[in-house]
């Protein structure tokens, strides 16, 4: 097993009468991705807030090891209108941070041609980008990202996945992200938790995409009528890049057939 | 006459070379209400100052900075709204000194200079309150100014990123009290915030960075200072609103004038 960054040990978050967590457990590795996915007010943000020390639990504790360095990706990005503030700007309130380090950086994640840019008129994908840039400049071995692609159109949001697998191999660091979707998210995760204020399943995506949990939550892939999703007859088994894998048809609650 | 004008002069770009840099925050973090509370609570300290018989200037400093104390730990509370909070405070504050100066029967208190500032009457002393704290709030902001703004823009990543994010805030805090305990012999307690925002905003129109910003509102916040004087004698018009009408009439120059933004 690699190098564990942090772990969450049964850990439970009350506001008032809520519960809105209850007995978490998740260890985060040196190189692996983990994507944490659920429903809206599930409590992901808030275990990843947990995590990030921004959000005391009410129970249960938060390990992080020694070694261990965050780059935080928030979902968004406020910065009040009446702050100018160019790109290389914020970048360089980074705690710490060599300036030299900026511009290379930018390189990484795409736009270095908006180094002079105000922030507040980049666009969506410019945005994330920033923020991630931002993650990155921490020297992080685990990068925390909320969210990564919100407001980004769909190839937008491939071509930032694919970016953040590619720093993943680069830096060998961890990642936890939260996704909405996991069927964008399959081929860059290693490992996916299904939440609903408790661990519903987790395993990898194969895994969880058939778990009659997930499906309780998220529908039947491909059997919701409204999306009008293709799907096609199954005689094998794909692995998660696509490859047929010769073995036999092994049915699981995931594999619904349909007509075409 | 000369000298006495040269005092006001040297006294009111003191502060607001300080005011000015310290307001580009108060208008970033939405602090404008944080600032008036403060100041009207100011009006309490000289009453406190004359029932003890202590210096009034350390009364005023002690007096914010308590009160930025207090506000700070009602806040953590989540009682009522913040808004609502520095409303109760401002103006029961304001209340509570205007009551305690009228039980002053023996001091004459001249209410208008402290409630519309008299830059007029600024003494030596004055000035080596003036410097002394504008040079601490100056340094201060100077070397914590990373902290500062990385706490402006987001506290959260500043948070994540180790920056100590609470003692950071409750510095931003006491350095709003301590300028307006100063500022407050200039433009009176009912003016001070506009010293703060009103050059910080203008300064808004004509900057691209935030140490542009900061040290542009200094510099006009010292125009505005001048050209208050400069009405006040001319015209033998009242200095403080003199200066504040001078730096909104910046503002309404910035704001209207088509200036271009290199971008």
């Amino acid at each position: 097993m690699s190098t564990r960054l942090a772990e969450l040990q049964d850990i439970g978050i009350r506001f008032g009468e809520r519960q809105l967590l209850s007995n978490i457990n998740m260890t985060l590795h040196q190189g692996e991705i983990v994507t944490l996915i659920g429903p809206n007010g599930s409590g992901k943000s808030t275990l990843i807030r947990t995590l990030l020390g921004l959000q005391e639990p009410t129970t249960g504790k938060v390990v992080r090891h020694d070694h261990l360095r965050i780059g935080y990706m928030p979902q968004k990005l406020h910065i009040d209108p009446t702050l100018p503030l160019t790109v290389k700007h914020f970048l360089g309130l980074v705690r710490g941070v060599n300036k030299k380090d900026i511009r290379p950086t930018l390189n990484k994640v795409g736009i270095p041609h908006l180094e002079n840019s105000q922030v507040h008129v980049l666009s969506g994908g410019e945005t994330q980008r920033l923020l991630l840039a931002r993650a990155l400049l921490n020297r992080p071995n685990l990068l925390v990202l909320d969210e990564p692609v919100q407001g980004v159109d769909v190839s937008g949001q491939v071509e930032l996945y694919n970016l953040i697998d590619v720093i993943r191999k680069e830096l060998n660091c961890g990642v936890l992200m939260i996704s909405h979707d996991l069927h964008l998210v399959m081929a860059q995760t290693d490992t996916v938790v299904c939440i609903n204020q408790h661990v519903c399943c987790s395993g990898t995506p194969q895994h969880v995409k058939g778990h009659p949990a997930y499906q309780a939550l998220f529908g039947i892939p491909g059997a919701d009528s409204s999306l009008a999703i293709y799907a096609h007859n199954h005689n094998h088994v794909h692995d998660d890049s696509g490859e047929v894998v010769e073995e036999g048809h092994v049915h699981t609650a995931s594999c619904q057939h349909h007509a075409h | 006459m000369l000298e006495l004008l040269m005092r006001a002069l040297i006294g009111g770009i003191g502060v607001a070379a300080v005011a000015g840099p310290l307001g580009a925050f108060v208008v970033w973090r939405r602090m404008a209400y944080f600032g008036d509370t403060l100041a009207h609570s100011a009006l309490l300290g000289v009453a406190l100052g004359f029932l003890l018989d202590i210096n009034l200037n350390f009364a005023i400093v002690v007096l914010c900075v308590g009160l930025a104390l207090v506000l700070v730990a009602l806040q953590k509370k989540h009682i009522i709204a913040t808004d609502t909070l520095l409303g109760i405070l401002a103006h029961s504050a304001l209340s509570l000194g205007l009551v305690a100066v009228s039980f002053l029967d023996n001091v004459r208190i001249d209410l208008m200079a402290y409630l519309f500032g008299d830059l007029l009457a600024i003494s030596q002393t004055d000035l080596y309150w003036i410097y002394g704290g504008g040079l601490l709030v100056m340094s201060l902001l100077v070397t914590f100014w990373r902290p500062l703004l990385a706490l402006t823009v987001n506290e959260e990543l500043a948070k994540v990123e180790g920056y100590p994010v609470e003692a950071i805030r409750l510095l931003l805090m006491l350095l709003v009290a301590v300028v307006i305990a100063v500022a407050m012999k200039i433009v009176g307690v009912l003016l001070i915030t506009s010293l703060m925002i009103i050059p910080a905003a203008t300064s808004r129109k004509l900057s691209q960075t935030p140490v542009q910003m900061a040290s542009m509102a200094g510099v006009l916040g010292c125009l505005s200072v001048c050209g208050g004087l400069w009405a006040s004698y001319h015209w033998d018009t009242p200095t403080g609103p003199s200066v504040v009408v001078c730096a909104a009439l910046l503002f309404l120059i910035a704001y209207t004038l088509p200036i271009r933004k290199t971008a």
